[in-house]
């Protein structure tokens, strides 16, 4: 899904660029200029989120850049989808980015370990799969344009009847490939917590409260300990 | 030039709301309080049953020295009130206080969904400030503001879906026109899921873990001092406001009354608003807070079950009367 996710921002960046050119080029309106800023704001920030070597900036740089993806839709009048993305996106994916971070390794500066000797190998990869997106977009949408003036094309209703109308199959494909996951997170958490049952029944005396409680609360603590325990040695390195 | 100074004052209008909605129920807070505990709360700033207490209190924040721990990351400690802030006053924008146009900062197509987005952006202002303070307990908040919105978040949006299905949009203004009396008793358990989803997701007392002052000092605002901090606290109550706001609107019928309906409206929209930051106060005063484990149980085991019946409810409903 990132890698997907990454490969959608790089495109949306010069996606713009050709559209203006082909049509407009003389005389482009405000909606086209202020659409190819922001993509090239996006595309500056998605940049930053995968070369940054701070590990939470770089989680507040794709804030950035999903919301700016999230105003590109806004331009092209798909108001529905926009705020979807601001919402499942910045809303919840980031936040449990975040959250994932915090929890495990989030030193302030930088993080030693964030870069990677894969770096011109990714480099390739986003720039074939970035170059096959322009690609195809440019070829499918050459000579579509969105009527400003008239009824919003990207209306939640208009987003809706096609989705349920003409695409119902992938929606319901979509919906069983999401059920299954979420079947499998039960499944995965369930047997994880079978297995630290049984260790701490034998360590601690029952004390009435749920099992859950102990684990959930000591963890951060201790990780946070650590974490902080290798921070100033790391700030002396950086500054 | 007529649409410019319109926009103009309808921005004007809302960004007086925002800045004085919160500070009354501030006051509010403070006296009924008081009241509970049988105090008496602030009696003495600008002279009628202290009246005053914020604007003074507001003075008093501003002349604070505005501190920036030496091992936090400066940048985002100091942009973190502003993302705390700003999305609330986006949210106004949107809510409908009365019948018509002219009564809507701005009609939204996707009414519900901008609101619960730009909502669900102010929480990373604590998750930033509560990773930029390089403080353990602004981490720890932090940590557990993340794991409150994530829980929280679901039986919200679930609830909402249910009146957006009912009213068949997802337009504020637009399920006000289709809100009939009955659907009072028929959304109530979606109408409770969603008020206290959003008291969880605004770390409002019984839902305060994230801010604990007796074990974490003050979570993600710990290290915060003067204006910095003042904002922080300004976004609570206008949190408090735009979660009023929106259980009004989605469930409590808004500008629709026993009479007047038409001149009046956002009359009602108001008291409505008003009953309900109330009894956010009173919830304030009588309700322990809840630990960590049962904040999480209450949410999964509760309000998300909840809210998929009242889905269940709505549909079946809607079918038959159709």
């Amino acid at each position: 899904m990132t890698l997907a996710a990454t490969a959608g921002l790089l495109a949306a960046g010069p996606a713009p660029v050709a559209a203006t050119e082909t049509h407009g080029f003389l005389s482009p309106t405000g909606v086209e200029i202020a659409f190819l800023l922001v993509g090239l704001v996006t595309f500056g920030a998605a940049l930053v989120t995968v070369t940054t070597r701070q590990l939470v900036h770089a989680a507040l740089w794709l804030v950035v850049t999903l919301g700016g993806l999230a105003v590109e839709y806004l331009l092209l009048t798909a108001e529905f989808i926009a705020w979807v993305q601001v919402l499942i996106y910045v809303g919840s994916v980031v936040v449990l980015l975040l959250f994932g971070l915090m929890l495990t390794r989030a030193p302030i500066g930088r993080s030693p370990d964030a870069d990677s000797g894969n770096r011109w190998a990714a480099l390739a990869v986003a720039v074939a799969a970035a170059g096959t997106l322009i690609w195809v977009v440019v070829d499918a949408f050459r000579t579509t344009w969105i009527d400003l003036d008239g009824p919003a094309a990207g209306s939640t209703k208009a987003t809706g009847e096609s989705l349920f109308q003409n695409w119902v199959l992938p929606f319901e494909a979509l919906s069983v490939l999401l059920l299954a996951a979420l079947v499998g997170a039960i499944v995965l958490s369930r047997k994880a917590k079978a297995e630290s049952d049984s260790p701490s029944v034998n360590s601690r005396p029952v004390t009435g409260s749920s099992p859950s409680v102990p684990d959930s609360r000591n963890h951060p603590i201790g990780r946070n300990g650590s974490a902080e325990g290798t921070e100033p040695s790391e700030q002396e390195g950086a500054r | 030039m007529n649409d410019a100074l319109d926009v103009t004052l309808r921005l004007l209008i809302v960004f007086v709301v925002f800045l004085t909605f919160p500070l009354i129920i501030g006051q509010t807070e403070h006296k009924v309080m008081a009241h509970m505990q049988g105090r008496l709360g602030p009696m003495y700033a600008g002279g009628f049953h202290g009246w005053a207490q914020l604007v003074a209190d507001g003075v008093k924040f501003a002349q604070k020295e505005d501190v920036v721990p030496a091992g936090a990351d400066r940048r985002i400690f100091q942009l973190a009130p502003a993302v705390a802030l700003l999305p609330y006053l986006l949210v106004l924008l949107a809510i409908p206080i009365g019948p018509g146009e002219g009564a809507v900062g701005e009609v939204i197509d996707a009414g519900i969904f901008f609101v619960l987005a730009v909502m669900g952006v102010g929480v990373l202002g604590s998750l930033m400030a509560g990773w930029a303070s390089a403080n353990k307990f602004s981490l720890l908040g932090g940590l557990r503001t993340a794991a409150q919105l994530l829980a929280y978040e679901l039986p919200m949006l679930l609830a909402a879906a249910s009146v957006a299905m009912a009213a068949g949009t997802v337009s504020l203004p637009g399920i006000l026109d289709a809100f009939e009396w009955w659907w009072l008793p028929w959304q109530i358990v979606g109408a409770i899921v969603f008020f206290v989803a959003g008291l969880a997701e605004l770390q409002r007392p019984p839902f305060d873990m994230p801010v604990a002052d007796s074990e974490i000092i003050f979570g993600a605002y710990t290290e915060y001092t003067g204006l910095r901090f003042a904002l922080f606290l300004l976004a609570e109550y206008a949190g408090i406001v735009v979660l009023c706001g929106l259980t009004t609107v989605l469930f409590l019928g808004g500008w629709h009354g026993p009479l007047g309906a038409d001149g009046l409206g956002w009359v009602w929209t108001l008291l409505k608003t008003a009953v309900l930051a109330f009894i956010v106060i009173w919830l304030r005063v009588t309700y322990p807070r809840l630990r960590e484990d049962q904040l999480q149980k209450l949410s999964w085991t509760l309000l998300v079950p909840l809210s998929l019946a009242q889905i269940a409810l709505t549909g079946v409903v809607k079918v038959v009367i159709q």
